[in-house]
């Protein structure tokens, strides 16, 4: 999962990028990299999900 | 408090405009200031670790620096393009990305460029420095030394010269003024983007990597509180650093925004500003939550402050300054508390969201103040480039290096110390060592 969550942030980013490419006019320029970056949250949410020890697991 | 007018940055022009005499000078004597920033930020790792491994902490971060100048000379430099405007550009949508510098190898040249290249070299050595220093605080009392200064190497050879490259050297973030209209491209004045971002989002993959300290997170119960073993290196560090930060904020207001002298000024109260309400704060919120205020959140607080200056104390009013720093004040001692209780990730110096948040709300705020439109758009798609593309490829990078070079103390050396075991000695030979109590 942790690394899922990692795959999916460099999607964010060239969403993000792809934006800037696609869309001229401003409106949806900013929601398209709002989007990219929201994107990227999502995946790091999902990393810092993959990376907490289990509860009642065994640690360090 | 609006009497100081900020900068107003103008996208960067074909060809920068020489520096005067005068302003060559005073650059070079800020960044000759900018290493107290440096120390600063060792003591304060120093500081928040453990008595134990205090030694290796503060070898370490002489270490670090100096695997990473080496480094940065011989490759980094010529990645981040510092002496040169050759690099590797892409062709999309009828504009040109410049995504890597190929500059140079081992400063060829250094002697013959101009006084601003070599002063934008000058300051890139010393952000390398900085920001490799911020992982290995966040590695403290469990991260072998070895592996601090191959994580060094890594960070100075790769990932630094890409961020430099695409912020301050031409590169794709700092031509997006001009290829698309948005503001003056990405602003990163004073290294909030190459250095602390970037800093910070790499403790976090090392701290992934690592794992957190024995005894931190039992099976049962809350997570062990661990505190730093010296307040006093903690604030005092904190004091130094502002004599950098002043001096490392002016500087980057020189060089990578072409500010005038008269602009100088105000960049420094607006640094003072935001680290002050960021400490006041911080003070304020930690009085509330644990009924005294904390003195190493407090100083973390400052630091957050100081973090969120390098991004916007350009382009801010004293007023925005001052908020920008409240609000990093009240999120700082709240983040470190969801970081260690919530989400299980143990950070002894704070640097996740010291450098790493407080690095981001900086750059974000200095796209909602800075008066030229579709600067906050810029500022957006800078963020996401650290978050989306930078943070994964550390992570990669740091978990490869991993495998050959262990980050992770064995369970003994851990137990024993630092000092004792990476150093064979301690660093208060004289004082009792208390057993410790956080081993269940």
């Amino acid at each position: 999962m942790k690394y899922a969550g990692l795959l999916v942030m460099p999607a964010g980013f060239f969403l993000a990028v792809a934006a800037l490419v696609l869309f001229p006019d401003t409106p949806r320029r900013v929601a398209f990299v709002l989007c990219g970056l929201a994107v990227e949250a999502m995946g790091l949410v999902v990393a810092v999900r993959g990376h907490m020890p289990p509860r009642g697991a065994s640690r360090p | 408090m609006n009497a100081i007018p900020p900068i107003v940055p103008v996208p960067v022009p074909a060809s920068i405009p020489p520096m005067s005499d005068a302003a060559v000078a005073l650059t070079l004597g800020l960044l000759l200031l900018a290493p107290m920033a440096i120390a600063g930020v060792a003591l304060i790792n120093s500081g928040l670790g453990r008595s134990r491994s205090a030694a290796q902490a503060m070898l370490g971060n002489l270490a670090l620096i100096a695997v990473a100048i080496i480094v940065f000379a011989f490759v980094g430099a010529s990645f981040a393009s510092s002496l040169g405007s050759n690099a590797v550009v892409l062709h999309a949508a009828g504009k040109s990305w410049s995504v890597l510098g190929l500059g140079p190898f081992l400063l060829h040249g250094l002697g013959a460029a101009a006084p601003q290249a070599q002063l934008a070299l000058l300051f890139e050595f010393l952000a390398v420095a900085m920001a490799v220093l911020l992982p290995w605080g966040s590695g403290a009392d469990r991260l072998r030394l070895a592996a601090g200064c191959a994580s060094a190497a890594v960070l100075a050879a790769v990932v630094f010269p890409l961020a430099a490259h695409w912020i301050w050297s031409g590169g794709w973030l700092s031509a997006l003024g001009a290829n698309f209209s948005l503001g003056s491209g990405f602003l990163d004045a004073g290294g909030a983007a190459t250095v602390h971002a970037l800093g910070g989002l790499s403790a976090l993959a090392l701290v992934w990597i690592a794992g957190p300290r024995r005894g931190k997170f039992p099976r049962e119960g809350l997570s062990t509180a661990m505190p730093g073993h010296n307040a006093v290196y903690v604030v005092f560090g904190s004091m130094l650093a502002l004599v950098g930060w002043l001096a490392w904020n002016t500087a980057g207001a020189l060089l990578w925004m072409h500010a005038p002298l008269a602009a100088l000024p105000g960049t420094a109260i607006n640094t003072l500003l935001a680290a002050s309400g960021a400490l006041a704060a911080t003070f304020s919120v930690t009085r509330f939550r644990f009924g005294k205020p904390d003195a190493s959140l407090c100083a973390n607080g400052w630091l957050a402050g100081l973090v969120t200056s390098s991004a916007c104390a350009a382009l801010a009013t004293p007023l925005e300054s001052l908020f920008v720093g409240v609000v990093a004040g009240i999120f700082t001692p709240l983040l470190v508390e969801l970081l260690e209780l919530a989400l299980s990730i143990d950070d002894p110096s704070g640097a996740i969201t010291i450098h790493g948040a407080a690095g981001l709300w900086g750059l974000l705020a200095a796209g909602l103040f800075a008066p030229q439109p579709g600067q906050f758009l810029a500022q957006v798609v800078g963020i996401a480039a650290l978050l989306g593309f930078i943070f994964p490829l550390v992570y990669l990078l740091f978990a490869l290096l991993n495998r050959f070079v262990p980050f992770r103390v064995d369970p003994d050396g851990e137990r024993m110390g630092m000092d004792l075991h990476e150093l064979g000695g301690g660093a208060y030979p004289e004082f009792v060592i208390h057993s410790d109590e956080s081993y269940r």
